[in-house]
């Protein structure tokens, strides 16, 4: 995925501003939106743009911090997956396999990773594809600047071949030899190709396609709680497997114990045999120091993982890691037991992060209320291990164990004002009311929208004449006397 | 199954010795009556069994659907427990409240939003091996009979009750896989009926009749209840009631499930 460079000048936004290289021959590196829309690009040497445009910002490149700065975006990304690898001089790769169902899928991803890096001030154009190559290509050179391609790899044939990372002269030479995008060189025969341009322009093409691997090295954060294991034989059995991550817990949950701490997520990265590496990530809802708790997520997760012909090394770290919760430090002190010692199969969080982790953390969840009369607006999901809320919903009227949303109109024969209906249809079925109770009225909450004002709702317990309970409303919108009305269902009592 | 007269001595011998086989062992099987001796009669052992697994339904054209009557019916069952309680679902239309107001403390309840239908029984299973839970509730569709089966497995060995509520996409869906075998020791239909008449107009309180379609070692049978109230137990329409029916519903060898539930710090 591609990143423009960060641009941190005091500079009005209107006025165009660009980064050049310095030296004898200063060529434009960067430029910002304003100098973007006169016509200048990256590559522009220097004079030439101020022959273009007089009034132009100007700023030295420093390259080395870019770097930096660059290491320092890959540090943050770690957020979405434990594989990221910065792409020089201006790109990230995230391999986000098997991580992406912790923040509901691809897409979902993209646009939070969008999103945060614009917070940061940061434009940056993304592609998810199934290599790392193809999604460099489509991230830099795709006519969208955020896609997902599911599967095949059609459209990167489309691309120009200079998003084939060969470097400017060769991409240049390849022009002008008449090849203009990645599918013209993948159609030509590969022997005078590589007698000519060497293997770089056929390795490049199979790591685009995925018939080679393309290894991407990951950053590792400094300053984390790590456990490694380097294996005299490569392993590939799940048993293996579970000891090596039995021991590499053993190891980090003892460096978490000296700093104090609590793991909050666990990235295990195994590196095979070939050079590639397989990632698992874990989460958990509170910070955790119990080996058995940690191992069990980790294992839970080794189905994932395809050791290929082996696995050398194997290295754990705790990405994420926190003060323990007053209450397990509370047990250390009190007592006897280290949190790693007791039942952890017997407590509610163990439980809460083998399915955070299976269903993602946001579907495991508690039920509280909210204060607020509008019955779907009544109840708020809060963590699974929230502390306990003051029970209850404050309503004496009955709720309907269903709620249906957004409630459904329905056709009502209504003889008497204030009065329930006397008949209804819902979804082709009529119904004729023998017992009601109500109203209840709810009134609109003008606080959250003007349009509630003068909106309320008359809420009725309806029984029809087989026995089955409804929840109805007739809805008001202006005055509850004169506006005009209309019958929904809401629920459904049982 | 007929209601049978009593067996001989011999044969109740052999069925306790079957059962101790069944149960791998354990003395005793624990229990949560209804509090209505008509029913819970017919139950062996004289209540809903715990550590095992209980499917429920909810007859009618609505009810196959939205089973918004066995809901509460599984929820009265959960409010006369004690412990955490996990609900594994897909539909997002439970509405906590009403849960709440038959008896059932929301911070007793974890839900889990299964992504796909699949999931949804290991999602279950995963809950039923948990000893720290006291029941799970899973809304499935389709429940196979090696579903079931590990379900079962899973719940007798840590003693966590499982009540699946049976929800289907259409009649349809339904009237095709209600009668098939699963593992399950008790199987019920609760449907809506007119409720219970009141001196002034208005709905009094709610009545079902609950069908017990099949009870594996107990007699099924088919009552009109009343539904649950405020602390979620059942109860024998006035006239009907005698004098055990008044009796609440509470569980037998009470230091059953003593694992309280404490969130947060």
């Amino acid at each position: 995925m591609g990143s423009g460079s960060a641009l941190e000048a005091d500079e009005p936004a209107d006025k165009p501003f660009v980064v050049a290289s310095t030296g004898a021959q200063r060529v434009i590196t960067a430029v910002d939106v304003a100098a973007h829309r006169l016509g200048l690009r990256r590559g522009i040497p220097l004079a030439h743009a101020r022959a273009m445009v007089p009034d132009l910002t100007v700023a030295d490149a420093d390259p080395d911090s870019d770097a930096e700065g660059l290491h320092r975006l890959a540090l943050w990304a770690l957020r979405y997956s434990p594989m990221v690898a910065v792409d020089p001089p201006d790109g990230l790769w995230i391999d986000i396999t098997g991580a992406s169902h912790l923040l509901g899928g691809e897409r979902p991803l993209l646009d939070d990773l969008i999103r945060r890096l614009a917070a940061m001030g940061v434009t940056a154009r993304a592609a998810i594809a199934g290599t790392p190559g193809a999604a460099n290509a489509l991230a830099r050179f795709g006519h969208r600047p955020v896609s997902v391609i599911d599967d095949g790899l059609e459209v990167v044939s489309a691309l120009p071949v200079a998003a084939l990372r060969l470097g400017s002269e060769m991409t240049v030479e390849l022009r002008r030899l008449g090849f203009e995008t990645i599918g013209d060189l993948e159609a030509t025969p590969r022997a005078p190709l590589a007698h000519r341009f060497g293997t770089l322009p056929g390795r490049r093409l199979d790591q685009v396609f995925g018939r080679v691997a393309e290894p991407i090295m990951p950053v590792v954060p400094v300053e984390t709680v790590q456990a490694r294991r380097s294996l005299v034989e490569p392993i590939s059995t799940a048993e293996a497997l579970q000891a090596v991550i039995a021991a590499l817990v053993q190891d980090l949950c003892g460096q978490l114990e000296q700093h104090g701490l609590g793991a909050r997520t666990l990235d295990l990265l195994w590196h095979r045999v070939d050079g590639t590496m397989q990632a698992i990530r874990v989460g958990t809802a509170k910070p955790v120091r119990a080996a058995p708790h940690l191992t069990r997520l980790l294992v839970e997760r080794i189905d994932s993982v395809d050791p290929g012909f082996g696995i050398e090394i194997a290295i754990l770290t705790a990405t994420l890691a926190e003060p323990l919760s007053a209450e397990e430090v509370g047990r250390l002190v009190a007592g006897e037991t280290d949190p790693g010692t007791f039942d952890e199969v017997a407590t509610i969080a163990g439980l809460v992060d083998v399915l955070g982790n299976r269903i993602g953390h946001d579907r495991v969840f508690r039920c509280a209320p909210v204060e607020s009369d509008v019955p779907e607006r009544s109840v708020t999901r809060i963590p699974a291990l929230a502390p306990p809320v003051p029970a209850g919903w404050p309503s004496k009227w009955p709720r309907p164990g269903r709620l249906l949303t957004p409630p459904e109109p329905i056709e009502t024969m209504a003889l008497m004002p204030d009065h329930p209906p006397m008949a209804f249809t819902w979804r082709g079925v009529r119904r004729l009311i023998k017992r009601a109770d109500g109203p209840e009225r709810i009134h609109g909450e003008w606080w959250r929208r003007d349009r509630e004002m003068a909106a309320a709702r008359d809420y009725y317990a309806v029984e029809d004449h087989t026995g089955e309970r409804f929840w109805l409303y007739r809805s008001w919108e202006g005055s509850p006397d004169t506006g005009p009305m209309r019958w929904f269902i809401h629920g459904l009592f049982g | 199954m007929h209601p049978e007269p009593r067996p001989s001595i011999a044969l109740q011998d052999l069925r306790n010795r079957i059962h101790q086989l069944e149960i791998g062992g354990r003395r005793t099987v624990r229990v949560l009556p209804f509090g209505i001796s008509e029913v819970d009669g017919r139950l062996p052992g004289g209540g809903l069994a715990l550590g095992a697994v209980h499917e429920v339904a909810e007859g009618g054209d609505l009810g196959v659907i939205h089973a918004a009557a066995a809901t509460l019916f599984a929820a009265g069952i959960l409010a006369r427990m004690t412990g955490p309680v996990l609900w594994c679902l897909r539909a997002s239309d439970l509405y906590a409240p009403a849960l709440c107001q038959v008896g059932l403390d929301p911070n007793r309840v974890i839900y889990a939003e299964a992504p796909d239908e699949k999931t949804l029984p290991l999602l279950v299973e995963e809950g039923l091996r948990h000893r720290g839970l006291t029941a799970v509730v899973g809304e499935l569709a389709k429940l196979p009979m090696v579903a079931s089966r590990r379900m079962q497995i899973a719940a007798e060995h840590s003693g966590v009750t499982a009540i699946i509520l049976r929800r289907w996409r259409s009649p349809a869906a339904a009237s095709a896989e209600i009668g098939q075998p699963t593992a399950a020791v008790t199987r019920w239909r609760v449907s809506a009926l007119p409720s219970s008449p009141l001196p002034a107009p208005g709905i009094g309180r709610r009545r079902w009749r609950v069908e017990l379609v099949r009870c594996r070692g107990g007699v099924a049978g088919e009552w009109d209840i009343e539904g649950c109230d405020e602390e979620g137990r059942l109860g024998l329409p006035a006239h009907l009631a005698d004098g055990s029916a008044s009796r609440q519903g509470t569980l037998i060898e009470g230091t059953a499930r003593a694992v309280g539930l404490r969130f947060g710090t």
